[in-house]
């Protein structure tokens, strides 16, 4: 009985990307050549080279500190909040009314599903824009202060490469403050775009500033004297080294970093959703999320029951072509974070957990990884510790509420963490206890530009997003 | 694609007895209410994404006679008359008048004085009679009346009946009550397919939704079905998701299959399509077939109609070309 | 006349305050504290890096149990230190007056200073949450609060000048939250941090909360600062000192291990009796965000 129900495929135009053979620096609102050597940023899904990318060397990165500091001292920081807000306000219209276009690039250049760039990415790009654009007139009421701190140097990552660059650079200009930027070697065309935007909107040359390269620009950046303020959003061991780099400075640093966040479900939850929610967790993004649900802790009670569902329900993903807009699980970002997860599964399994994958058919070419999941896992392995950042779920069991926090917290991490129970008071009581900066109750994975994100322990510090999110671009926020 | 079969021997036991939770009150309840709870919000938040899924070209050829073929072709209106009847039935065998290769819709649904005409017009066709009973919509009379009325549709020939539950015992607790009458319908049914209405508009919560869809499985549906058609809201897609979620999951503790079907209120070939997706990733493609998933409609097979000709002549057609019901 | 014979006074060797217990240094070293004037005033333990590790290891198990109690009762427990200072006055200025050598007028401000400073962070326990913790108006059916949350253990590198007041201005912000802490006295001037120690011991401060190590911050501060089971570090007591600028890079370095919150030490010691901001809570707490949908 019943049909074989096989979705044709549906892909989304490219048409309205036109990406160009090679791109120069942004800097001091122009496009320049760069000093280093010019690199390439290829489509994970298919191993294509999309363009050349120009790389800047310390010159280039002293070139466009010193275009913003201009813009600082001329023009941003003397420029009245309201005014800067319509700037800001002008940028999230455009980039709503860009909304395809830059869903397109993104699912391209990071391999992501076009469903998540158009439904999560981009919307929440352009919402985090108007939000802080709203702010920029009423610093006085924040809390911290009115007072910029100068020139924020930001390094963002790959997996969410416009998303990133929202959250350092609408909270920056919204201050007062102007930025140069760093976007992920591997993910550069977006941000690129977002260049366009800037002159599209007018704003004032030097304002945003644009470098590409990899990680010796985002070094330079770093350890540039003229920059005042460091935001870094990447691994917990490039964190630590700028920790270390700014040591005697009076640089000011937020970072947002590694995560192992536990999704705890107890035997009283909403079966359903903690199942979705446990998938959402760990596979939206491909896994490429720092504060992804990669440790599930199941109650003993209910583990293999729960253990059924979800593997018929990871059965359903549709993994496959990035621009295909049912599919559900996208291409790795890169042949090394293809090769990473490739070592700590296959070190899961030497280790003696028993790994899981549903049927499916992959690409033969571009990079990609099945969704995936092991059972009898224990806190020794490595795959129960280490940072994965791909679609790899460890199954963990607990009997109890203290078993459960003590698991959870067993991580020099803390970004996030889940708990799904229908018993409200044990929600809040194991809210308290988890040592984590966000905490999903029954629901993961969500994210609105009102609402505080970021780490503790080796996560990182500081606040991304809300009122606490200016904290880290003015004075009055230490 | 397979015209709706009755398989006697399926489901005329008394449904699943679930080592006894049925037995008594306290028990029943003891059950329902250690079901798992749903929450609302991921609940909602789960069918929006099913709802962008992309079905075009083959697949939405597939999907669209698939989804006549489940339509229960519908009209329960006061001022039914046997002409309006006839011309439903006729239309529900033939849909696409200048297109044979249409498919039948599933079964033409009526109020149970009209199940004689409807049965004349459509004969031997392999459409179905389903006839909505037991003081449909609010099925408010005793329980006596509720039979009569049954036994009525039956022996006018109806091959499905449609019946409501008591919402008032149910939201009041009387989960036996609702039991036994349920049993005691599907009785009087003989050899007629049984659909329970939850009525889910009245019953408000998800958690209610799931309870009772348990209830009517375990009394022994053959079908669960959302809404009568006259309380907003009717079939949305959570709360179908939900019920598909209880018929995937009753299937896996007693290995009987129970059949959903929503009704009123899905009105386009896209609203459709999406819950056909919903059927095939939430309970799988065992209940993509008439005998396991339907439609309760009237406007819907008109639009199915246009966009069915409208992927074979790659144009847009327009009302003159279906015919009005 | 023969002269009566002086009485010869009991010279004491103070302990560490570890635990809510007095243990000498793991080490046996201790080091002789002087007045302003150069004259011989006591012994004090000189903490090593063993009595470091296990204050922390005193810290981190207090930790969860101080964070757990209600922000009402951190306040009382806080504002009875206060009290317990008041009732020591006299103990209290004599160990500033020694220490800092001050006239009996000025000292006894200083530990009215103090008092006061304590009273004002006492009552912040159940404040601050409120002014720096909101509720977050979400696009979505969520309930969505940020509110603050201890950091976990502290480091402290007290002050270098300001012996009591200083030291009480750097301890209760960092515990008025929740936190425990491992503090390094005034290396030149520990006595009022050994008094502060023995009021705390007789008040309602569970031990641990504040650990006090009396001793050289260049020293102990190192490997404080490198203990990947310290969350947090105050530098603060490196301003002024002789080569303190070198070792605070270094402290933030080796901080950099495990992601330490650092408190940057300033170029200079500040005025201690200026009203303090809310820095020196905020910088030991962490924001958490909790979500749960709203729906029937």
């Amino acid at each position: 009985m019943g049909i074989d129900f096989d979705y044709a495929p549906a892909p989304e135009s490219t048409g309205i990307v036109d990406i160009r053979q090679s791109y120069g620096l942004f800097v001091d609102g122009r496009f320049r050549d760069g000093h280093g050597t010019p690199f390439k940023t290829v489509n994970p899904a298919t191993e294509e080279v999309l363009a050349e990318v120009a790389e800047a060397d310390a010159s280039d990165v002293d070139a466009a500190v010193r275009a913003a500091r201009s813009a600082y001292e001329k023009v941003w920081s003397r420029m009245p909040g309201a005014e800067r807000a319509k700037y800001l306000f002008r940028i999230a219209r455009i980039i709503q009314e860009r909304g395809r276009e830059l869903a397109v690039l993104e699912s391209i250049d990071n391999g992501k599903p076009i469903r998540e760039a158009r439904d999560v990415d981009v919307p929440t790009v352009a919402a985090h824009f108007f939000y802080y654009a709203g702010w920029a007139d009423k610093l006085k009421h924040s809390g911290y202060g009115e007072t910029p701190l100068g020139v924020a140097g930001q390094v963002i990552p790959w997996n969410f490469p416009l998303l990133m660059l929202a959250w350092k650079v609408a909270p920056a200009l919204a201050c007062g403050n102007t930025v140069v930027l760093k976007p992920a070697e591997t993910t550069p065309l977006t941000a690129l775009l977002f260049a366009e935007i800037c002159q599209q909107a007018d704003l004032p040359p030097g304002v945003v500033n644009i470098v590409t390269g990899a990680g010796a620009t985002g070094q330079a950046i770093v350890d540039h004297q003229g920059v005042d303020k460091i935001a870094f959003t990447g691994s917990t061991g490039v964190g630590k080294a700028i920790a270390r780099s700014v040591a005697g400075t009076d640089k000011r640093v937020t970072l947002e970093l590694g995560g192992k966040a536990a999704n705890i479900v107890f035997d009283d939850a909403p079966v359903d959703q903690a199942v979705e929610g446990v998938v959402t967790g760990i596979f939206f993004n491909q896994g490429h999320v720092c504060c992804a649900g990669s440790r599930l802790l199941v109650q003993e009670s209910i583990a293999d029951e729960f253990l059924d569902r979800l593997k018929r329900r990871m059965a359903t993903l549709r993994v496959g072509d990035p621009l295909d807009k049912n599919t559900d699980v996208g291409a790795i970002n890169s042949a090394a974070q293809l090769a990473r997860i490739t070592e700590l599964t296959e070190a899961g399994e030497a280790e003696g957990a028993g790994r899981w994958s549903p049927e499916c058919e992959l690409p033969s070419r571009g990079f990609w990884f099945p969704p995936t999941l092991f059972t009898e896992v224990s806190t020794a392995h490595r795959i129960a510790r280490e940072e994965i950042f791909g679609p790899v779920l460890s199954v963990l069991t607990f009997r109890t509420p203290d078993e459960a926090v003590a698991k959870a917290n067993n991580t020099p991490y803390g970004l996030s963490a889940g708990v799904w129970t229908e018993k409200g008071s044990r929600i809040l009581a194991m809210a308290g206890q988890l040592r984590a900066g966000v905490v999903w109750a029954n629901t993961f994975n969500k994210f609105d530009p009102t609402s505080p994100f970021g780490g503790y322990k080796e996560s990182g510090f500081g606040r991304e997003g809300g009122r606490h999110g200016l904290a880290a671009y003015l004075e009055g926020g230490r | 694609m397979t015209a709706p079969t009755i398989d006697p021997a399926a489901g005329t036991a008394a449904g699943a007895d679930l080592d006894g939770v049925t037995r008594d009150e306290a028990s029943l309840r003891r059950f329902l209410h250690g079901l798992p709870g749903v929450d609302q919000v991921g609940a909602d938040a789960r069918a929006a994404t099913l709802s962008t899924r992309s079905i075009k070209t083959t697949a939405k050829a597939q999907a669209i006679d698939l989804a006549i073929g489940m339509v229960d072709l519908t009209t329960l209106e006061g001022q039914d008359t046997p002409g309006k009847v006839r011309a439903l039935a006729s239309k529900a065998m033939r849909p696409d008048p200048s297109d044979p290769t249409c498919p039948a819709t599933a079964a033409v649904c009526v109020y149970p004085d009209l199940v004689g005409v409807a049965k004349q017009t459509l004969g031997a066709s392999g459409v179905h009679v389903a006839a909505v009973a037991t003081a449909f919509p609010s099925g408010r009379a005793s329980r006596e009346i509720k039979l009569a009325d049954t036994r009525d549709a039956v022996a006018a020939g109806a091959d499905e009946i449609d019946m409501v539950i008591d919402r008032g015992a149910f939201l009041s607790g009387r989960y036996l009550h609702v039991f036994e009458e349920i049993v005691a319908v599907k009785e009087a049914c003989g050899p007629a397919h049984l659909k329970v209405i939850l009525e889910t508009g009245e019953l408000v919560t998800y958690d209610a939704v799931r309870r009772a869809s348990w209830l009517a499985m375990m009394a022994g549906a053959h079908f669960i079905k959302t809404s009568t058609g006259k309380v907003q809201p009717a079939a949305t897609l959570p709360v179908t998701m939900l019920m598909l979620e209880a018929v995937r999951d009753f299937r896996a503790a007693t290995g009987t299959q129970v059949g959903v079907k929503p009704a009123g209120g899905i009105r386009t070939t896209k609203d459709a399509i999406k819950f056909l997706v919903t059927v095939n990733e939430v309970a799988g493609s065992d209940w993509l077939d008439p005998d396991w998933f339907r439609f309760g409609a009237s406007t819907l097979l008109n639009d199915l109609l246009l966009q069915r000709q409208k992927m074979q002549t790659g144009r847009y057609s327009g009302p003159d070309y279906v015919t009005v019901d | 006349m023969a002269r009566e014979q002086a009485r010869i006074d009991v010279r004491k060797t103070y302990k560490l305050y570890v635990g809510g217990a007095f243990p000498r240094s793991e080490s046996g070293y201790s080091y002789e504290v002087h007045d302003s004037k150069g004259g011989f005033l006591a012994n004090a333990s000189l903490a090593s890096r063993k009595d470091a590790r296990d204050a922390v290891v005193a810290a981190r198990k207090a930790q969860s149990g101080w964070a757990g109690r209600t922000a009402y009762n951190r306040g009382q427990v806080l504002y009875r230190v206060a009290e317990i200072i008041e009732d020591r006055r006299p103990q209290f200025v004599a160990a500033v007056r020694s220490s800092e050598g001050l006239s009996a007028s000025r000292a006894e401000a200083v530990v009215d200073a103090t008092v006061d400073r304590l009273v004002w962070y006492a009552g912040w326990a159940d404040k601050l949450t409120q002014v720096v913790g909101n509720a977050n108006p979400v696009a979505g059916p969520f309930f969505n609060l940020s509110t603050p949350e201890p950091t976990g253990v502290v480091a402290v590198l007290a002050p270098q000048g300001s012996s009591l007041l200083g030291l009480v201005s750097t301890i209760a912000p960092a515990i008025v939250t929740g936190n425990t802490v491992v503090v390094v006295s005034s290396y030149a001037r520990p006595l009022p941090a050994v008094t502060l120690g023995e009021a705390l011991a007789t008040s309602d401060v569970p031990g641990g909360v504040v650990n006090i190590l009396t001793g050289d911050a260049l020293s102990v501060g190192p490997w404080l600062a490198s203990h990947m089971d310290v969350n947090a570090i105050d530098l603060g007591g490196l301003a002024g000192v002789d080569g303190g600028a070198e070792a605070a890079v270094a402290m933030q370095v080796a901080a950099a291990d495990n992601l330490k919150r650092v408190r940057r030490a300033p170029a200079t010691e500040p005025d201690w009796t200026r009203e303090p901001g809310l820095d020196a809570m905020t910088d030991f707490l962490e924001i958490k965000t909790v979500w749960h949908p709203m729906g029937v």
